[in-house]
This record gives C-alpha cells, sequence and structure tokens, in this order.
C-alpha cells in the first residue's frame, strides 16, 4: 500500500488530487446469475481525468476482493492515505490521468457505497444483509456496463483490474468484446486452483462460525463478527505476502527483547497480522466478504467449454496484456501464463510479463520500476491508437 | 534493421502466421505485420527488449527457450524465426526439433565460429574470439554452444531437414560474393531456412 505521506503536506504533484465520489442510481431491475433480479441498484463511483469530445479515452479500473471505489487521490484534507492503486493512476503514471479519463467504481455487494448487503432492500424496506444475493462476477460486469451507458462511454479505451478486478476485465472481453479496445490483466487467474478455494473457506467459515454473526444479521443485534472478520484477514493477509516478503519484514523479530512463555503478541509478525485483522474487522462488512469469496470460487469462464480456456475466450477481440509476479503464490505466474496460452491458442493479441518482485500478491498495488516500463508501454500504446496521444509520442521508460 | 533481419525479411511470405523466438525489440514483427499483413507473437526473456515489443504494438510473451515451445501446438504457425539465439541454448539441437514441430519451416540465424576472422583470433593469436558477433569475453558469455556454417549443415543433415535457402551477414551488410563462395571461412552471420521433409 502506498506509504501515508500527508500530514498538512502539500498533495504530490503526481497526485489526481482532492476526489469527491458520486452515486449513480439503476431503476432499471438487473438480472442476476442466481436467478434473482435486483430492482434497482446504486453504484458508487469516483472519476480521475477528463473524457474528451469523442468519449474515447475512458478507462474501467475493476477492484479485487477488499477493494473499492477510491482507487486514487484523496478525498480530503485530512485523509492521510490515498486511493488503493493511487502508485499506478495519476498525471504521469502507468495509468496516465493527462491522457485518460479513469472510472473507478465500488461492485454491488460491496460496503463502501454501492448496493450491497448493508442497502436497504427497496422492497421490503429490510436491510439487505445475508440476503443480498450471491452476485457473480459476470453480474459485475453487467452493472459496470450500465455505468457506461450512464456516462455515455460506448467504448473503453482500456479496462484493468488485478487480481479479482483482472477476472472482471477478461469478463468485459468476452461479454462485451465491441465495448473494450484493450483489456489489463494484472496478477489474475482464469479460475481459483482448489488451494485457493480452500483459502476462501477457511476465512468463511471464521466469518460464520463467530457467535456474534448471527447468521448474517449481525446489525438487527448491534453487533459485529469482529473475530470472525479478523481472522478471515489474518488468513488472507497470508496468502498476499510472500515468505520472502515476510521474512524480510518481520523475520523472527520479537516484540520485546525476552520469550514470555505465553500465547500472547510476541513476535513481530503477529503483531502486524493482528493489527490488519483489527483495522479490517471494522472496516469491512463480513456479508460483503462472504459474498466477494465466494464470486472468486465461482469464476470459471471454460466451465462452459468443457474447461477449453481458449474456446470460452474466443470472443474476445482486443489486444491483452497479462501480467504477473514472480513471488505471487496466490495466482502464481503459472496461473497468468495458462491464460496467455488459452489466448495464444484462441489466436488473440497477448503480450505477457512476468515481474521480478519479492512483494508477492500485494505487488500489483506496489510502484515498482520495471512494472511501470511494460504497464504504461502498453497503455500509451492504447492511447495512440485510440488518437489520444500523438503517435511520435517519446516513450517515457 | 541488422542485416541478418534484413534477409529474413524478405524470406518471409505475406500473410504468414509467424512465431519469432528471442524477438528482441520486435523491430522484425513489427515491419511485417507492417508491410507483409503476417501476425504471430514474438518471445523474448529480456525485459527491456519486452517493453519495446510492447510499445510498438508487438505481441510478445516473456519466455525462456531452454523451456521449450510446449504452449505452442503443432503445425499451429508457417514459420519459426530464431535469431542469434541457438548459441545460447542448453539444447540447440532440441530447439531445431521443437521449431519444426510447432512449423513446417524455420529460418535461424547464428555467429559463424569458422569465420575467418574468429580463426585469426584462436588460429594465430591463440584467444577465444571477440568480434562484433561475438562481443563477449569467454568468461561472461551467454553463447555456450558455438558452432560453424558447416556444423549447422552436417546437424541438418542429421535430422533429415531440407535446406531451402542459406545466405551469410557480414558485419552490417549482406555478405558479398567471397561470403557466398566461401560461407564457412567469410559470412560472420549465418543464416539458414530449413523445412521438415513431410
Amino acid at each position: 500500500m502506498p506509504e501515508s505521506h500527508r500530514l498538512n503536506d502539500p498533495l504530490p504533484a503526481d497526485s489526481v488530487g482532492i476526489i469527491t465520489p458520486q452515486v449513480a442510481h439503476f431503476d432499471t431491475p438487473l438480472a442476476l446469475a442466481c436467478g434473482k433480479v435486483l430492482p434497482d441498484f446504486d453504484l458508487v463511483y469516483e472519476t480521475y481525468g477528463s473524457l474528451n469530445a469523442e468519449r474515447s479515452n475512458a478507462v474501467l479500473i475493476c477492484h479485487a476482493l477488499s477493494g473499492h471505489h477510491h482507487a486514487a487521490g484523496y478525498h480530503n484534507d485530512e485523509e492521510r492515505k490515498p486511493g488503493w492503486w493511487d502508485a499506478h493512476i495519476g498525471p504521469g503514471k502507468s495509468i496516465d490521468t493527462n491522457h485518460f479519463f479513469v472510472v473507478s467504481l465500488n461492485n454491488l455487494g460491496g460496503c463502501h457505497g454501492s448496493t450491497g448487503p448493508l442497502s436497504h432492500n427497496s422492497e421490503t424496506g429490510r436491510l439487505w444483509g445475508p440476503d443480498f444475493p450471491l452476485v457473480t462476477v459476470s453480474d459485475w460486469v453487467n452493472s459496470q456496463a450500465r455505468l457506461a451507458d450512464r456516462l455515455g462511454i460506448e467504448r473503453w479505451a482500456a479496462a484493468v483490474g488485478g487480481s479479482l478486478g483482472g477476472m472482471q476485465v477478461l469478463q468485459w472481453s468476452m461479454a462485451f468484446p465491441e465495448r473494450i479496445a484493450n483489456a489489463v490483466v494484472i496478477a489474475a487467474t482464469p479460475r481459483l486452483s482448489a488451494q485457493n478455494i480452500a483459502f476462501n473457506e477457511v476465512a468463511r467459515q471464521a466469518i460464520r462460525s463467530d457467535p456474534d454473526f448471527h447468521a448474517g444479521w449481525y446489525s438487527e443485534h448491534q453487533t459485529l463478527p469482529k473475530r470472525g472478520l479478523k481472522l478471515a484477514r489474518m488468513v488472507g493477509h497470508i496468502t498476499y505476502l510472500s515468505e520472502d516478503a515476510m521474512g524480510s519484514k518481520f523475520g523472527r523479530d520479537l516484540r520485546t527483547n525476552d520469550l514470555n512463555f505465553g500465547f500472547d503478541v510476541e513476535f513481530q509478525v503477529e503483531s502486524y497480522l493482528r493489527y490488519q485483522g483489527d483495522t479490517f474487522s471494522t472496516t469491512f462488512d463480513a456479508n460483503t466478504y462472504l459474498l466477494m469469496t465466494k464470486a472468486l470460487g465461482y469464476f470459471d469462464p471454460a466451465a462452459r467449454y468443457a474447461g477449453n480456456l481458449a474456446e470460452a475466450l474466443a470472443p474476445a477481440l482486443c489486444p491483452f496484456l497479462v501480467l504477473s509476479f514472480t513471488s505471487d503464490w496466490r495466482f502464481p505466474p503459472s496461473r497468468s501464463r495458462e491464460l496467455v496460452d488459452a489466448l495464444i491458442q484462441a489466436g488473440k493479441p497477448v503480450s505477457y510479463a512476468n515481474i521480478d518482485s519479492p512483494y508477492g500478491h500485494d505487488a500489483f498495488l506496489l510502484p515498482d520500476e520495471r512494472y511501470h516500463a511494460v504497464f504504461s508501454a502498453f497503455m500509451q500504446r492504447a492511447a495512440k491508437e485510440a488518437g489520444i496521444m500523438p503517435a511520435n509520442d517519446e516513450v517515457t521508460q | 534493421m541488422r542485416a541478418d533481419l534484413e534477409i529474413i525479411y524478405d524470406w518471409v511470405p505475406e500473410n504468414a502466421h509467424v512465431l519469432d523466438l528471442a524477438c528482441g525489440d520486435g523491430v522484425l514483427l513489427e515491419a511485417l505485420a507492417r508491410d507483409k499483413d503476417v501476425s504471430g507473437y514474438g518471445l523474448e526473456i529480456d525485459p527491456d527488449g519486452i517493453t519495446r515489443c510492447i510499445s510498438r504494438g508487438v505481441s510478445v510473451i516473456e519466455h525462456n527457450l531452454d523451456d521449450g515451445l510446449s504452449s505452442f501446438s503443432a503445425n499451429s504457425y508457417d514459420l519459426v524465426i530464431m535469431t542469434q539465439a541457438l548459441q545460447a541454448l542448453r539444447r540447440p539441437d532440441k530447439m531445431l526439433d521443437e521449431m519444426l514441430r510447432v512449423a513446417e519451416e524455420g529460418i535461424i540465424t547464428f555467429p559463424n565460429f569458422a569465420y575467418w576472422r574468429h580463426r585469426v583470433h584462436l588460429g594465430l593469436r591463440g584467444y577465444m574470439p571477440v568480434s562484433k558477433s561475438l562481443p563477449h569475453a569467454w568468461f561472461d558469455t551467454p553463447n555456450i554452444h558455438l558452432s560453424t556454417f558447416n556444423d549447422f549443415e552436417h546437424l541438418c543433415r542429421d535430422k533429415g531437414l531440407m535446406i531451402v535457402d542459406r545466405a551469410v551477414g557480414v558485419g552490417d551488410h549482406r555478405g558479398h560474393w567471397t561470403s557466398r563462395l566461401w560461407p564457412n571461412l567469410f559470412g560472420e552471420i549465418a543464416i539458414f531456412r530449413v523445412r521438415r521433409r513431410s
């Protein structure tokens, strides 16, 4: 995550600045993959940069498991940390807001303002809670297409996403091939492995077995399943970091000088994980976490084609950039390569780079010289092809 | 464009579906796509090369050639090109098999170790040759399987491959008549176009 550097400091020059989220309300019902229908819904979103007259410079950001619409800049002067992908969105950054109009939303089922378990069901007046339908990646993409319609964006110059966000980008390329000009899929996978599903199940069980969970109706009991959510996040967090990253950050360092032969926090890594879990358990909604992990698990575009991913990708029309990170063991390079091989088999234009990084899955959020070089080279190419940026502009590396 | 790339450019037919192994900065694939409607992918391992390919709009896959070409099915390409990489591979012979599994035809270029300047270096001065085509010192060279024009012809004969065309490059130019007549002596860069007998 980006370092917090604001304490009455001026905004960094490469920041998109102070951003105010917006809300789009949709009255037309949305049919979901599970068979249910959302009668109406809200999507909260932010935009960075400006939309050109031809509406051809829009880039969609798709967020990951615990992400949201606040991808870049600051909400106000008091905010200490910028949005979650500030390292890559802004003037002169990989997604250069001097050229692109960037749209970042909170997905349906989220807990940051879009319709989800924390919203009220307009038909019953009751809080959705655990009754909120299990939305899927394709539901998200369908709702994102509605947002594109609302903003007058017929075709994204690029759809970009890391991890679960990368799955949404893949879905865009297959479901709305004529509506995206480029696809950037980072640290993602075409489907979860048994190990991925297993880790998610541990996280879900941690939440669901918390006595404060109340079958998902914790709000009505004026409580929160904090312990469960904390555990879920701790397990998740381990899978986001590499062994090396954890080792070099904490090693076997102790909080105090001596062992105290008890079960309180002793090692620094324990303290760190507890802190991460605690913070998350008060800022994230448990029902949202449950359904997001389900959406991850359900995504498998090849399933309809007897496991043939190349066939599933046949409708895609855009060039792809696929990126992975050497130390990512949640969605390791081999999973990205699986996707790349399927794209090659399907004859789609695709470029692939495996970025050398010690930071595990989290590397996709962090700044890195080579990551920036390939990512921005692809985005600049996209800008030139869309006529947003002059073709003879020097490539910055 | 490099001399060997210019010759290859002329050899590649229009609309061909091509795999370019060790495609470097993608300059050949870009020119082929632009002028001859050639499609395909480049494989490269150098980060800068990969970035340059992406800037040019060339589809490039980060890939170590020593890992083989198992991602590519048999006969899925018209032509596989590999320039200046044969000598750096762990098993050049296996790669030749792989290339001609994926396509019926292959184009291969490599530095000719029997080039007269190399011979002078080794034969008269007694040092491992260092030249424009072999710029590294013996201890840090990536070139672990150096061979000659004749060696490669021999390998092709052993494998039952047909040599469709061969050419030489000298420095930045195509070879003149001496190198065409005595390629093993006067050719600095060997360029072969081979085909499997079906």
